[in-house]
This record gives C-alpha cells, structure tokens and sequence, in this order.
C-alpha cells in the first residue's frame, strides 16, 4: 500500500456535508451501556460531501435505517456526533428544529407517512409553517407539487392521499421535503414500496434535485441496483457498521469484502458470479460475535480459505477496520 | 381509523333511523328543558302554592299528568325534571371527558414515568366504589347538584382516560408522526395537529355514550335522597313518588313519565352514541 493512498480519499474535506463521528445507537439499554443492549448502529464513521448521493445498502437490521434516522435526531446517539451542513445533532429542541430544514427525510411508505386526514395542500404546506416560511403559501406549494412532477399542481392540492397512487404520493412527500430547500435528502427506501414501474420515475426525480438543487442525498436501500443507478459512493453496513465503501462502480465491480461480494452474488443481473448464499441467519445485534463480526457467516472463514492464509485467528479474536484498498474505497476485513 | 369526510358522516348517520329517532327524540326533550317555563307554572313546584289544588288528582284538563301527594303538578315536576337532570347529565359528561381527554392524552404522549404515574393515580380512582363514595361526599359537602356533578365526574373519568390513552398510543406510533417531528414539528404541533385529531372521534364517541350513564347515575343519587332536595328532578320525582306510597296507590300517573323520560332518554343517547361511534370508528362497522 503506498503513501499516497493513506490519505483520506477523494470527498473535499472543506466540503464535506453531512459527518458521523464513532457513532452508536442502542436500544433496550439500560442505564447507557448495558450487557443485553441491542447495538443497532455500532461505531459508524461517514463523510457525506455537498451535491454527493450514497447508497447504504445491507440486509434487514443491519442498523441503516437507524443510522439515517439518528442523523435527523429520530434516534439519539448514545456515543460520537454527527453534524449536518456544520449543525450538530442535539437533544436541544430548538438547534434540532433549525437542523430538521437542512436534513429532510422521505420515507419508505409514503401511505402511512401521509395523515390521512389532511389534504395534499396541507401536507405539503405543514413544513412551511412549523419553520415559518415567507412567502405566498399557496405559490410555495404549488411550485413545490410542479417540480417533483405533480402537474398541473393546482389539481393535487385539495384531494386527499387516498385518493392518490402509491407514485404520486411519494412525489408528495418528496415535494413537502424538497419545499424546505434542504441541504440533504435522508431517504429509507424511497422506492422499495412502490411498482417497479414507477421507481425509476422517482429515483430520477431524487438525482434531478441534486443537479438542479445542490442537494446531497442518503439513500437507504437493500436494492444494489438502485445504488448502481443513482448512487456516487455506496456505503455496505453489517450488523451495525460500514464494512465496505466506496466508488459505486468500484464497489459492485471489485468488492473487496466478502459480505459485499455475497451480497452482489445473488443480484440477478450479476451471474458472472458464482451464487454465495450465506449461512445463518443475521447475528444477534445484542450478541456481537467477537472479532470479525462478519465470521461466523462468512464464506472464507467456512471454506477454510482464511485458515490457509493463516488469518483464521485474526478473524476469529480481532475487530477489523477500514483499510484502504484504492483511492476511496476501503473494507473492513482481515483478507 | 380512516379518514371518514363530514359530508359522508352526516350521510351515514341519515340513513341509520334509529340513530335519526334518537337525534329527534333528544331535540324535543332539549326544547322541553330549555322552553320549561313557557309550557308550564313552576307554582306547580311548590307545596305551598299548591294548597288549594286536590291531592293525587288523577290526569285531567286542569293538571295534565294530575297531582301528587301535596297536590302539586306532576307536569310542571317532569317538566322541570328534565332540565336538572340533562343539565347534571351533560355538565358531569363535560367534566369527564375533559378530565379523561386530558389524563389520556398526556400520559400516552408523555409516556415513561409521566405515563406510569398518571396509570396509578387512574387505577386508583377506577377501584373507589362509586355508591359508598357518592354518600360520603354527600354527607361531607352537603346535598346540592354541583356535589353530583363532581361525584360522577371524579368515578367516571378513569374509563375515558385508559381509551383515549390506548389510541394516542397507537397514533403516536404512526409514521405521519414520525414525518411531522422529521419536518421539525414540536411536540405540541404533533399533539395538536396528527393526535388529537384521530382522537377526537373516539372522544366524541365516548361523550354521547358517557350522557346517559350520567344522568342514570344522578337518578341513582336523587332515588338514595342524596340529589339536592330544593330542585325537582325525575330521580327526585321518583323517590317522593316511592315515599308517598304511590306504587300501593296505584297513582301511576306520579311515578310513570318520570320513569319514562328517563328510559326515553338514556335511549336516545344510546341510540345516538352507538351510530357515531359506528360511523367513526371503522373497525366497529365491519360487524
């Protein structure tokens, strides 16, 4: 490994929008740290530069979910910091009010995100006024259904969401959000719910805000072909950390770590390569297997391939860290 | 619970007729109370100015519903009745869910140890025995219809406040909340604009049913002698009637339309309550 590619890669640190610092979050715990706590994001470090989209893919309860949910302050972190556009995440309702306009959220399932009881004016219109927006309401609104493709918006603003289709919906909650002018987009599975038909639709709407708005977007997903099209860097978390990252295309074409590669074995479109399917089910997140935390499942512990290389106890008693493996792209594994 | 319009309650609630029988039947026993001294003499209340008249008088043109043991007017008392007993009915309700809303409301939302502590104190107040509770009071404040309102409403409100506080619970976990605090929204913006909305059927629901048990209730206490003896009420009706003898009597003529509005009434507000609660709560019109 040379020199030059020991220093920290690619992202303009002086540009850098969205920082998470050794961040944890547990829950069940008693008393902060506690045996039997369930550590849903464990000891996360992430850089997020202005105009940059990241995919965070990963399995069910690998902790992403959470991860971008403490980056708003829907979860507290109970170790490390995480800034946004230069805004700390607090408990302080006051600083997370001012945060919440700069981070928006957009949520997997945009029925149940929507009060079925307000009109689509309303929704739309519910973040203008708890942060006070001036301006013309009704012009606001109607610009903001206009550019996430509600047209004409006029409409749209006094149905109801159910009277709405899963797509325009998800437009809706991406039009309230994007009606804040946030500076990043924390999106959890913005697509997952919804036809196959329409994903592209959306995702093309989300990578339209960020030529035309500046904005960054995190995008959680356990779709490799999502990150693939609309992702600059992805970001693969295991059991609560990031084991691998880096350049989209760099990562899903030269994974180098084998949750990674198990991962985008069973992508259909990638048959080149041979089917890993791993054993097991996800660990415990309140158990965390000691060294690797990847081991018990991983293909090159049970094929005895690590144990030729003689790095089997490594695997077994030590924690891996990020190394790097090229320019911006790192894993966490002993191999 | 779904969005049901107002356009598409009220459509609802026409084609429901025994809904619409209680709604009419509750109308004119309102305007009854409230036009009271329009329709009858309230001399027909007191015992003195009654001295002349003849005692248990059967119905006639002179005294419609005929007279009691002092020969006072058995209309002018039912139609007098009705006002105490609608006015304890509603104000102990008000109170109630007032207190219930409250309790409910902050403990789900609070939750943690403001939840567990409002729980208790709620436990505590469900297992107080109503009746013994009632005298006490009575005995201790003395007998009056406010002391009424309060007994009903310091034992009824636990019920109320365990409902409400199991709805917040279920909105609070839904995700237009979780968008809300995401958008920035406090505490009180989410309370007010995404809970209390969804709550407020149930509420609503709650109250029509929570009427007619009040105004049984303060029947009840009057029947007991605890209702407030200057006031005529169809409980105190009822319980002069049983006194005076007018069951062995057969003086049905004293006793029966007390007995009855109370019955036309408490069903009214059943009927009433049961179809609101039908119409807005969706998992109950499956049935």
């Amino acid at each position: 490994m040379s020199d030059d590619l020991d220093a920290w890669p690619i992202i303009d640190t002086t540009d850098t929008l969205v920082s998470v610092r050794g961040a944890h979050v547990r829950f069940g715990a008693v008393r902060g740290a506690g045996a039997g706590a369930v550590r849903a994001v464990d000891g996360v470090d992430l850089e997020v530069a202005r105009g940059e989209v990241l995919a965070l893919v990963g399995e069910s309860g690998c902790g992403k979910t959470t991860l971008i949910r403490s980056m708003i302050g829907l979860e507290p972190l109970a170790e490390g910091s995480i800034t946004v556009d230069g805004h700390e995440v607090t408990r302080n309702a006051r600083q997370l009010r001012s945060l919440r306009r700069r981070a928006q959220m957009i949520f997997q399932d945009p029925t149940g995100a929507l009060n079925p009881r307000h009109t689509i004016f309303e929704a739309v219109a519910e973040g203008l006024r708890i942060h006070r927006i001036s301006g013309d309401e009704t012009e606001l609104v109607t610009a903001a259904l206009a550019s996430a493709g509600l047209r004409p918006p006029e409409r749209y603003l006094r149905r109801f969401p159910h009277e709405l289709s899963g797509g325009q919906r998800q437009r809706v909650l991406i039009a309230a959000a994007m009606a804040l002018d946030p500076v990043v987009l924390l999106a959890d599975e913005p697509v997952a719910s919804l036809d196959a038909s329409i994903r592209g639709e959306i995702l093309a709407l989300m990578r339209s805000y960020v030529d035309t708005h500046g904005v960054s977007i995190i995008a959680v997903t356990h779709d490799l072909g999502l990150a693939w099209n609309i992702a600059d860097r992805v970001a693969v978390m295991y059991l609560g950390r990031i084991v691998e990252l880096g350049p989209t295309e760099e990562v899903l074409a030269d994974p180098q770590h084998p949750y990674t590669r198990a991962l985008l074995s069973v992508v259909p479109e990638t048959r080149r390569m041979e089917q890993q399917i791993l054993q097991g089910e996800t660990p415990d997140p309140s158990r965390m297997p000691t060294g690797c935390r990847f081991h018990p499942r991983c293909p090159v512990v049970a094929s005895g391939e690590a144990a030729r290389l003689g790095i089997e106890a490594r695997c077994r008693g030590e924690d891996p860290v990020l190394t790097v493996r090229s320019v911006g792209h790192t894993a966490a594994c002993h191999l | 619970m779904t969005a049901v319009s107002r356009n598409e309650v009220f459509r609802r609630f026409r084609r429901d007729r025994l809904a619409m029988f209680g709604l009419v039947v509750l109308v004119l026993f309102a305007l009854m109370a409230i036009l009271a001294p329009l329709l009858v003499d309230d001399d027909g209340l007191s015992a003195v100015a009654s001295l002349d008249n003849p005692t248990w008088a059967r119905p006639s043109g002179d005294f419609l519903l005929g007279t009691d043991h002092l020969g006072r007017s058995v209309a002018a008392q039912f139609v007098y009745g009705s006002r105490v007993s609608l006015f304890v009915g509603l104000m102990a309700t008000i109170f109630t869910i007032a207190i219930g809303s409250i309790v409910g409301v902050v403990a789900g939302f609070a939750g943690r140890w403001v939840d567990a502590a409002l729980m208790r104190l709620t436990d505590w107040f469900l297992v107080i025995p109503f009746l013994p509770l009632a005298i006490v009071l009575a005995a201790v404040l003395g007998r009056g219809i406010w002391n009424i309102i309060f007994v009903i409403s310091i034992t009824s409100w636990p019920s109320t406040a365990r409902l409400v506080r199991a709805q917040v619970l279920t909105v609070k976990e839904r995700l237009y909340v979780d968008r809300a605090r995401a958008l920035g929204a406090s505490q009180l913006h989410v309370v007010r604009r995404h809970v209390l909305p969804n709550v407020a059927p149930l509420i609503l629901a709650s109250a029509t049913l929570a009427v007619p048990i009040s105004i049984l209730t303060e029947t009840t206490l009057a029947f007991l002698g605890l209702g407030d003896p200057t006031q005529a009420s169809w409980g105190k009706t009822l319980e002069e009637a049983f006194q005076a003898g007018a069951i062995s009597r057969s003086a049905w003529w004293y006793y029966l339309p007390a007995g009855l509005g109370i019955v036309a009434v408490v069903l009214a507000f059943t009927l009433f309550g049961r179809a609101l609660e039908e119409i807005l709560d969706p998992r109950l019109r499956e049935r």
